[in-house]
């Protein structure tokens, strides 16, 4: 006998967007840092450019679920986050790297990642396998049962980066990432977000442009508290060819954006 | 697999009389990629040369696996710790062992005067619960609370632990008294209960701070100033301390979800 099908059975279980918001705004402080930002994200590396004071952070913690929105719609990997019963769901799929990482001197490597593949509730005998990979992958191997205490900044940064990306998340978010890392590690680390951006949405708040231009596949530039440009890597270039300053063509085309949009302003 | 490789067939595999080209060593070799017996049984009939070749490849696959990494020491009681403890518990700890030593002292040489025990009660758990989920006292706050048990899991889990601390050390030190169990009991799992369900409003922190200094102000104060035990830690009080008790736990049952992201300015 052939069964009746239900509508919701038929329903997509995921959205087509990693990260839809529409309107969105968030508080920083008193102050409405993101205003009025509508933004979708698919699966790739996306990168976030903006002055200081921008929002850029405010938005990656809002994005994060570490803040609440004061208003508009966010959708994370499909479900509504302002709704607090789906948030856990989401958090289990999300990887975070915040701006200020801060972290328990006392840990090891191994510890930290393993613990936060924990509170992203990854099946007890799948994580010691998954924090050595993330280890590995930032290359840490064999610093792993180091403590954090005894690391050097980049070296912490790069902890931070394995904690995010430890449970293989549908949506990382990375906020600066490659603050304090060497020129070599900063090339390893494009690397590893091309290969992140295969499967996941990656977003990286950055204000280093030319980490943008290496390694994402489209930029995103906010300016006070709103998406003013969306294009392709080789856009800056283009803006930039024979306008504006900076030392690279990308550079100059950041800075030629953001003029723009400030007097049309 | 019903049917065994035969012995004669076996036998001759073994010794190389059915060559690779013969039709026969296809379903032989398909057969012992599955049986444990018939290898078994293979092993016992193979000649000279093909044991020592076995026995040097073993050789070198136990030396290959010893060479490698050792593997990361499994460190339970770590594990347990950072799962169930708040990361500044320590002071924390000091602070109520020393608070809760002071009262009973003060008890012992004055006992004359109201309890001071009774009064410190209500309150002992809340410095803990002011150090179990805050952004000041968790270096790593930003990172964790945007994970899955971020909030309501490790919230509950350090409850529990903070409770499985105050309250030994309260029943030591009330029976040494000579309390009524049930008078330091009651009121600390009220004030513990009361502090989850306003922390979901405002943060733990902040509610633990306010009713603590409610308390310390409006009872316990005026009570030591009067050298007159205040009718709240009383027994006459008791019943209404188990309600408020059970109506509180209910409370932050039914609002637990307020933990889940946090609450107030950031």
């Amino acid at each position: 006998m052939v069964r009746a099908v239900r509508a919701d059975e038929l329903a997509p279980s995921t959205g087509a967007w990693q990260v839809e918001a529409t309107g969105l705004r968030v508080k920083a402080g008193s102050r409405l840092a993101v205003d009025g930002l509508d933004l979708t994200l698919g699966p790739g590396v996306h990168g976030l450019l903006g002055p200081n004071g921008a929002g850029k952070t405010t938005l990656m913690r809002a994005l994060g679920t570490v803040i609440r929105p004061k208003g508009g719609r966010l959708h994370l990997l499909g479900r509504d986050v302002t709704d607090r019963r789906s948030l856990r769901a989401v958090r289990a799929r999300l990887g975070y790297l915040p701006q200020m990482f801060g972290f328990y001197p006392k840990f090891t490597v191994r510890d930290y990642v393993e613990y936060m593949a924990w509170l992203r509730e990854m099946p007890a005998a799948a994580v010691p396998a998954a924090a050595q990979r993330a280890v590995d992958r930032v290359g840490l191997t064999d610093r792993a049962d180091s403590r954090l205490k005894s690391l050097s900044g980049g070296m912490v940064r790069r902890v931070g980066i394995a904690q995010a990306i430890v449970n293989e998340p549908d949506l990382l978010l990375l906020d600066e990432p490659t603050v304090g890392l060497d020129p070599e590690q900063r090339v390893e680390f494009r690397e590893l977000l091309r290969d992140l951006g295969d499967t996941s949405c990656v977003l990286v708040s950055t204000h280093l442009v030319e980490d943008v231009v290496a390694a994402c596949g489209d930029v995103l530039l906010v300016d006070q508290g709103r998406l003013v440009f969306r294009g392709v890597p080789a856009d800056l270039a283009r803006l930039g060819a024979h306008d504006g300053a900076g030392d690279s063509a990308a550079e100059r085309g950041y800075s030629v954006l953001l003029r723009d949009h400030r007097s049309a302003a | 697999m019903t049917a065994h490789v035969p012995a004669a067939t076996l036998t001759a595999y073994a010794s190389g009389d059915l060559g690779a080209d013969d039709a026969m060593a296809w379903p032989v070799e398909a057969h012992l990629e599955n049986c444990p017996r018939c290898q078994d049984r293979l092993a016992e009939l193979v000649t000279g040369p093909v044991q020592e070749i076995l026995a040097v490849a073993r050789t070198a696959v136990l030396a290959e696996s010893r060479s490698g990494p050792r593997p990361a020491r499994r460190r339970r009681l770590r594990r347990l710790s950072y799962r169930w403890l708040s990361p500044s518990v320590i002071p924390w700890a000091l602070v109520t062992l020393i608070a809760v030593a002071a009262a009973f002292l003060l008890d012992e040489a004055f006992s004359a005067r109201s309890s001071v025990v009774l009064l410190l009660a209500p309150v002992a758990p809340l410095s803990g619960l002011a150090v179990a989920w805050s952004r000041r006292w968790d270096p790593a706050w930003e990172t964790v609370s945007g994970t899955a048990r971020a909030g309501l899991d490790l919230l509950l889990r350090r409850t529990v632990v903070i409770l499985l601390t105050v309250l030994p050390l309260l029943a030591v030190v009330g029976w040494r008294v000579g309390a009524n169990p049930a008078l330091w009991l009651l009121p600390c799992l009220t004030f513990t209960a009361a502090a989850l369900l306003l922390g979901g409003l405002i943060g733990v922190s902040r509610a633990a701070a306010l009713i603590g200094a409610a308390w310390m102000l409006a009872v316990a104060l005026p009570a030591l100033v009067m050298v007159r035990l205040p009718v709240l830690v009383q027994p006459e009080s008791l019943r209404g301390w188990a309600v408020a008790a059970v109506a509180l736990a209910g409370l932050v049952v039914l609002r637990a979800g307020d933990h889940r992201q946090h609450a107030g300015r950031n």
